[in-house]
Parts: C-alpha cells; structure tokens; sequence
C-alpha cells in the first residue's frame, strides 16, 4: 500500500491510521494514513459510501458531536496532535465549509462572517470588526455584491453567494486548514465555476481540503488527489499523475466510469 | 340512494352548532351580567375594589380579582419558563432521541394528567405547610403558594410546544455554528434560540392561558381574600377562583357579578389563546 | 492578503468551557426539579391512599361525619366508600359522551372535508377558542342553561352538558387529525367502486380511523373525569347513589373536594384521589397504546 501513497515533506496536516466506525464494528473508514501538503488543494475523491466526507469530518472533530462514533489513531496539525487542543482552539485553526450553504438565517451578512468571533466571545472594536468582514468578503469576491446590504439577512442572496458567504465566515478566522465538503454540489455550473476559481485563489494562503464526488472538479483543480474505496484509501497521488496513470485497479475502474 | 350534496349539507348545518354554542354563551353571559353592569356601569364594576354582600349596601367590582389573576398567572410562567426551557433542552437537545428523553417526556405528560383537584390537595398539604414554616405567609396560602403549583401545572403545555420547535431546528446550522469553535452552550443561544424563538414565545403565551383559568388548585391555596394582594404573600382571589368560593348561594346582583367577571375571563382567556395560536400558524 | 492573527492565544476558552459545563449541569438539575412533583404526588397517594381501598370503597356510599369522627378516634379505618361519587361520575361521563362524541364526529369530519375552506377554518379557530374556555365558566353557562333553564334546579344533566362542551373541542380535533391521516388513497379506492359518499365515509374512512378517533375519544373522557369546578356549579353533589339526571349528583372529584372540607374525612381524600388518578393515567396509558399501534 505505502508505494501507493504521496510522500510530502513538512506536510500542514498528517493523518496517522486513522479508523472510524459507527457502532462497536461498521468502519467507514479503516487504516488511512495521508500527509497534506501546504498551500494546496487536495481532493479526497471516491464513489458513494467510500468514507470521504466521514475522513473529512474528523479533521475538525466534528463526529464528537455524535456519540456513537468512535475514531481511532491520529491526526496532527503542524506536528501538533489535534487531540490535545480544545475543540473550540482546533475549529478556529481548521474551518469547514458545508455542502448545502448555511448562512445563519437570523443573522445579517456583516453577523454571519464575523459569527465565528461573536460566538467565540470575543472582544473586538468595531473597526477590527469592519476590517474582517471587509477583508473576507473581498478575498471571495463577494463584497461589491453585498457592500450595500451588508446589515440585511441573507436569504436574498443566491446560492452561490450564500456559499461564498459561508466561505467568507470561514475565511474570518484565517484558519491553516480550511475543510470543503462537497461545496459545489448543490450550486448551478456557473457558481461552481465562480467558487472552483476562487479555490485556486485561495490555496495560496490556506491549505485545502476537497471532498468532491465530482471527479472532473477534481482533475480541474486540485494538486493532489485521494482516491478512497470501501474505507480504504486506496491511492495517493499527484493528480496529473494519477489520472493520466493510476497504480491501482480500482482506482482506474473508477476514473473510467466502470463504477462510481 | 342520498345524494352526496345532502350530506355535504348535513355536515355544514352540523358545524352550525358551534356558532350556536358560541352565540348562546355570548348571549346567557352578557344577559347575565347585566344586572351588574346596570348598578355599578361597565368600567364602574371592573375597576371598583369592592366586595361586600350585606344586604342594603351591596356592591361589587371585579378589581381584586383580575388583579389577582394577573398577578398568579404572571409569576407561574415566571416560575415555569425556566423549569420548562431547561426541560425542554434536555429532551430536544442534549439528550435527544434517547432512552432517557422518553422517560422525561412521558413524566412530563403525566404532569399533565394530574386532575386540578389532586394538585390542590398536594399544594395544601405539602407545599403549604413548608411556606408557613419557612414564616412568609401564616397559614402559607397566598399568592406565592398558588402561583407556584400553577407554574408546575402549566409547564407540560409548555415543553409540548417548545420541544417541537426545537428539535425543528436543522442540523446543519448547529454544525455550522460547531464548526466555527462554539461549545454547546454557545450553540443553543445563537442558533437554536433564535431560530425556535417565535415558537416558543407561543408555547408560553399558550401555557399562559392555561394559567388564567385554572381553578381548584389556586381555590385551595390562595387564601380566599377579596382584595387586591399586597405582596407576594398576600392573600387574594383570580376570578375563577372566587367564582368557585362564591358561587355558594349566590343569587340577585351577587350572582350577576360573578356571571359579569365570567365573562371578563372568557374573554381574557379567549384573546390570549388567539394570539397564542396566531403566533403558532405564522411562524412555526 | 495578509495574515493576521487576531484571537489572542491567551483567550477565553477555559472560561468558555466552563461555562458549557455549567449550563449543562443547570439543565439537568431544573430538568429533574420539573418532574419532582408527579413523582412526590404519586408516592403520597400511595402511601396515604391505599390502605382504606377496600371492597367497601367501591360500593358503599360515603359516610356521615359521625360515623367518620368515631371511626378516627378509634384508629380505625373510615367505613363507607364512594359509591355515590363513582355511580354518578359515570352517569354524568355517559351522559356527556352521549351528547358530545356523535356531533363532534360529524364536526370532525366536516372540518375535513373541507380544508382550507373560509367557514371551515373560522369553525375550527372558534373550536380551538372554546377548548381555552376555562372549565369554571363553562360551568357558569350550564348553570345559566340548564340548572336555572331546564331542570330549575342542580342535577347531573347540567353537570354532562358542561362536561360535554369541554370534550367537544378535544374531539372535533382529533377526529379531523385522524381523517387527515388515512391516505387519500383509501378513500379514492371507494369513490372508485362507485360507493356512494356517505358510505365511503361511514364504511371506509371511519373504520380505517378507529383507533384514532378512539384514542381522541378516550382522552377527552380522562379530560372531564378530574374536573371539580364545572361540576360545583351544575350538579352540587349527593349523599346517595343517584340515576336520574334532572335530580344532583354526586361525582369523584365532587366528593374529594367534600372530604377536603371535613376534617374527619381526610384519609378518604387520598383513597379518592388515588382512584381517581389511577384511572385518568390507566385511560391515557390505553389512549396511548391504541394510538401507537394506529401510528
């Protein structure tokens, strides 16, 4: 398997036998061990059930939430091991972006990027306030749209722009990691070009991380790839490297369109 | 063979009765008080303080009473909402879809089944006897006393409400609010609160309601007094609860009085529980 | 784009989590506090209510005072039961239900039949309206119809008809709940064999609906058992077992409330109260199961 696998030298994030199941024995995701490398996109690919988003989630943490999963082995972040930070220090450190857009609907657009300070209880002045609001909505090129309504709440805003707003309310923290689940699937191909571009931007300064079921989106624009099976991660590549030669079998039936 | 027009029909004219009921409770109650709003004017007799039955001098006012009822109904949603809130955290959040949740709900619904009069019996020997104790109230009725068993009597209509919208509540706003490093605590408040808020004012507004018009227990416990309470331990009356004391053999302008402040119930209750159900259809 | 690092390192996480815990903690302990009273309740009816349920109980009428005083004095337990009050809460639940169950259904039904419909909905607001009537002032509208109107006396007609206004709202709503469940499917399958309308409701929808409508009937009966107020002012009470509704009655809740009045009668308060809740929550506990195996 290890042949199979990228080698990154001081990756942002390191995955070390990783194993998650629901329930004492259903794994979803068994033995995965990966690097990440900085300022990057990395796609995590696969068919349905392969484990992507359940690998993703527990970067953040986030399967604590829900007590019957149970997550064995490793992760580190900048050779820190995320298990010895409070979730609420690692969250801040590493953002997530979900599938469906989720602004918060009682919130304006200035309150939902700045959310992440508020809940966190933080005191900031009101100039610090503007200025990261201004600064992320800018970075997704979201400000000339909303400059002018910045006080109302989102839900006139398309789904392509809730998106970029919940990337917007990420992007406040400056995390080192950023977590994107699936983003585009639930956008129009125009707003999946808009935020695939955006991407691109972005990875200069953030390290990336892309579940995708679209393995177009990833050949497009991402540097490395992760193809996951049945739990497995399977192979790990440079993407131009696996798509135009895979190792694996599987890994060549899937891109081919024999199963996915 | 009967048409299907002719029992369409049949049902409509059935509906009819409860216009009727409706036309007939207006009409027996305002008939009724009559006698009393001629004497003493409308607002003569729901602003007036008095309440005295010897005979020659008689005069009445629903003042005392709706003051009392005010008062007690206000201090048991006081007393319920944080009792019920937290109640209603524990089985639509923290704890949801879980063995344990279900236990608590269904304790919760049997709150709801205990008749008034069993409540009143518990408050007078249990309750009571600790408030005189602990030296508020002599014998420990009042205002407090009653307020407080009310507050545990409204709290199953309550939670009913607010666990529902709660839990209505969609994930993937929780996880948002999660993944930007908030504890739970911090979740509840900026995110389920504000997204469940016009349904749970509703469930209180109804809880309210509830309280306005309850009678055995706060009969039983508010110390029978027909004046405006003076604090929170004061005797006094609600209006349901001293038409109950009163209706004894009451008869000539006591008894129009106590049909006059019926009707000021019903109608206080009526319009409470319009709003109540007006908040509920339009946001939740 | 620069990087700026605006959370101090030194924040306030620990104070956050704190407070989390403690919020936590708060939840559970109000949450048990709110349940406290029906487990206190229960245990002090058992406790104080059980040892004078005897054969007695069920089938003899309640003592006088002095028969009640001596008893006491002697450590004994009270002769006598509440055979009164249990014969007339039952001629008064029949007689309510007789009233109130078949036009609540047709109500029902018709506020099924014609959803979204303008008279419809201000049927069924004003049904919601009555439910919030307080059982006092309903008590005050039979009194006015029937003690003064009809019987020109208290009797245990008034008494049902209070209680059947208060289990006309119950009803009327669960029977349009219950309709609304079955799958239009059912109903689409008798219109398609030709039955005719009132048929396909009397034959298809209300059987399919059986259960529901008898959960919705079954909890308006546990609804008016415990009622005291209303019955106050209709139907005054009795010493002796009584059949004829143009005559007063007695009833379980009515006698409670006579024993709270007379120290002598106090051990028959609990006896009488643990009856009477232990067939209310023996009513919901049924209601509940139909309903389960409905659903």
């Amino acid at each position: 398997m290890n042949d199979k696998l990228l080698h990154i030298q001081n990756p942002v994030l390191s995955i070390i036998d990783l194993s998650i199941s629901y329930g004492e024995d259903k794994y979803a995701v068994k033995d995965v061990s990966a690097d990440v490398k900085k300022n990057a996109i990395t796609a995590i690919m696969g068919p349905s059930g392969c484990g992507k988003s359940t690998l993703l989630r527990a970067i953040n943490r986030m399967h604590e939430l829900y007590p019957n999963i149970h997550t064995k082995g490793e992760i580190k972040l900048n050779d820190q091991s995320i298990y010895d930070m409070s979730t609420t220090k690692l969250r801040r450190k590493i953002g997530m972006v979900f599938q469906r857009p989720n602004p918060f609907p009682t919130m304006s657009i200035y309150e939902n990027v700045i959310a992440g300070y508020d809940l966190n209880g933080s005191k900031l002045k009101k100039s610090e306030k503007d200025e990261i609001v201004e600064s992320s909505l800018t970075d997704v090129g979201l400000l000339e749209e909303v400059k002018d309504s910045l006080n109302k709440k989102g839900n006139f805003l398309s789904g392509g722009q809730q998106q970029r707003l919940c990337i917007a309310r990420t992007l406040a923290f400056k995390p080192d990691v950023i977590l994107m689940d699936e983003p585009t699937s639930a956008l129009d191909p125009l707003s999946t070009a808009k935020i695939e571009d955006l991407l691109v931007e972005l990875k200069e300064h953030y390290s990336i991380i892309l579940v995708t079921h679209n393995m177009s989106q990833a050949a497009r624009i991402s540097d490395n790839a992760m193809f996951m099976y049945l739990g497995e991660l399977v192979e790990y590549d440079k993407t131009k490297k696996m798509f135009t030669n895979p190792k694996d079998s599987r890994t060549e039936g899937y891109l081919t369109g024999k199963f996915g | 063979m009967v048409s299907e027009k002719v029992i369409k029909n049949l049902l409509k004219a059935s509906s009819v009765i409860i216009l009727l009921i409706f036309a007939g409770m207006a009409y027996s109650m305002i008939k009724g008080a009559i006698p009393a709003f001629k004497e003493f004017g409308v607002f003569g007799f729901i602003f007036s303080t008095d309440w005295n039955p010897t005979d020659g001098k008689e005069s009445y006012g629903a003042m005392p009473f709706i003051a009392g009822t005010v008062i007690t109904s206000l201090l048991a949603l006081i007393i319920c909402f944080p009792l019920a809130f937290s109640t209603s955290l524990f089985i639509s959040e923290y704890y949801r879809k879980t063995r344990i949740a279900s236990v608590l709900s269904t304790l919760v619904d049997l709150l709801a089944g205990v008749p008034s009069i069993v409540y009143g019996l518990w408050g007078f020997y249990t309750i009571r006897p600790l408030i005189a104790e602990l030296g508020y109230s002599g014998q420990g009725y009042g205002i407090f006393t009653s307020g407080l068993i009310l507050a545990i009597m409204i709290i199953p209509y309550a939670t009913s409400i607010s666990n529902e919208i709660i839990s209505m509540v969609p994930t993937e706003l929780k996880e948002a609010a999660y993944s930007l490093g908030a504890t739970r605590m911090e979740v509840i408040f900026s995110v389920i609160i504000p997204g469940a808020r016009s349904g749970l004012v509703a469930g209180y507004i109804l809880a309210l309601g509830r309280a306005l018009g309850e009678t055995m227990a706060v009969t039983m416990l508010i110390g029978n007094a027909n004046i405006i309470p003076t604090g929170l331990f004061s005797p006094g009356n609600t209006m349901a609860s001293v038409i109950a004391n009163q209706f004894g053999e009451a008869d000539g302008l006591k008894l129009s009085s106590l049909i006059a402040i019926g009707l000021l119930l019903f109608a206080v209750t009526a319009i409470v529980n319009a709003i109540g159900k007006v908040i509920i259809r339009k946001y939740a | 784009m620069e990087r700026k690092a605006i959370i101090d390192e030194n924040d306030n996480s620990n104070w956050r989590e704190l407070k989390n815990k403690l919020f936590f903690g708060t939840v559970v302990v109000l949450s048990t506090l709110t349940i406290s009273p029906i487990i206190l309740i229960i245990y002090e009816l058992l406790v104080k209510g059980l040892k004078q349920i005897n054969f007695d109980f069920f089938f003899k009428v309640a003592p006088d005072t002095l028969q009640a005083m001596t008893a006491v004095r002697n450590g004994e337990i009270i002769p006598g039961g509440i055979a009164n009050g249990i014969t007339g809460t039952l001629l008064m639940v029949v007689v309510a239900s007789v009233i109130a169950i078949p036009i609540s259904l047709i109500i029902g039904i018709f506020l099924y039949e014609n959803q979204g419909k303008r008279y419809a909905n201000l049927i069924r607001s004003l049904t919601d309206i009555l439910q919030g009537v307080p059982s006092v002032v309903l008590g005050l509208i039979a009194y006015i119809w029937i003690v003064k109107g009809v019987t020109k006396g208290f009797s245990a007609l008034a008494g049902s008809v209070a209680l059947a206004i208060m289990m006309l709202p119950l009803i009327i709503r669960s029977t349009e709940e219950t309709m609304k469940m079955i799958p239009i499917s059912i109903k689409e399958a008798g219109a398609a064999l030709g039955v005719p309308y009132h048929k396909i409701i009397l034959k298809v929808m209300i059987p399919s609906g059986f259960s529901g409508l008898m959960t919705g009937i079954l909890l308006s009966i546990s609804r008016i058992l415990g009622e005291t107020a209303p019955l106050m002012l209709t139907t005054l009470g009795s010493t002796t077992i009584n059949f004829d509704i143009t005559k007063p009655t007695s009833a379980v809740p009515l006698q409670i409330w006579e024993f709270y009045n007379n120290p002598n009668m106090i051990d028959l308060v609990w006896s009488s109260s643990l009856f009477l809740m232990a067939f209310v929550l023996t009513l919901n506990i049924i209601a509940k199961r139909i309903s389960m195996k409905f659903s």
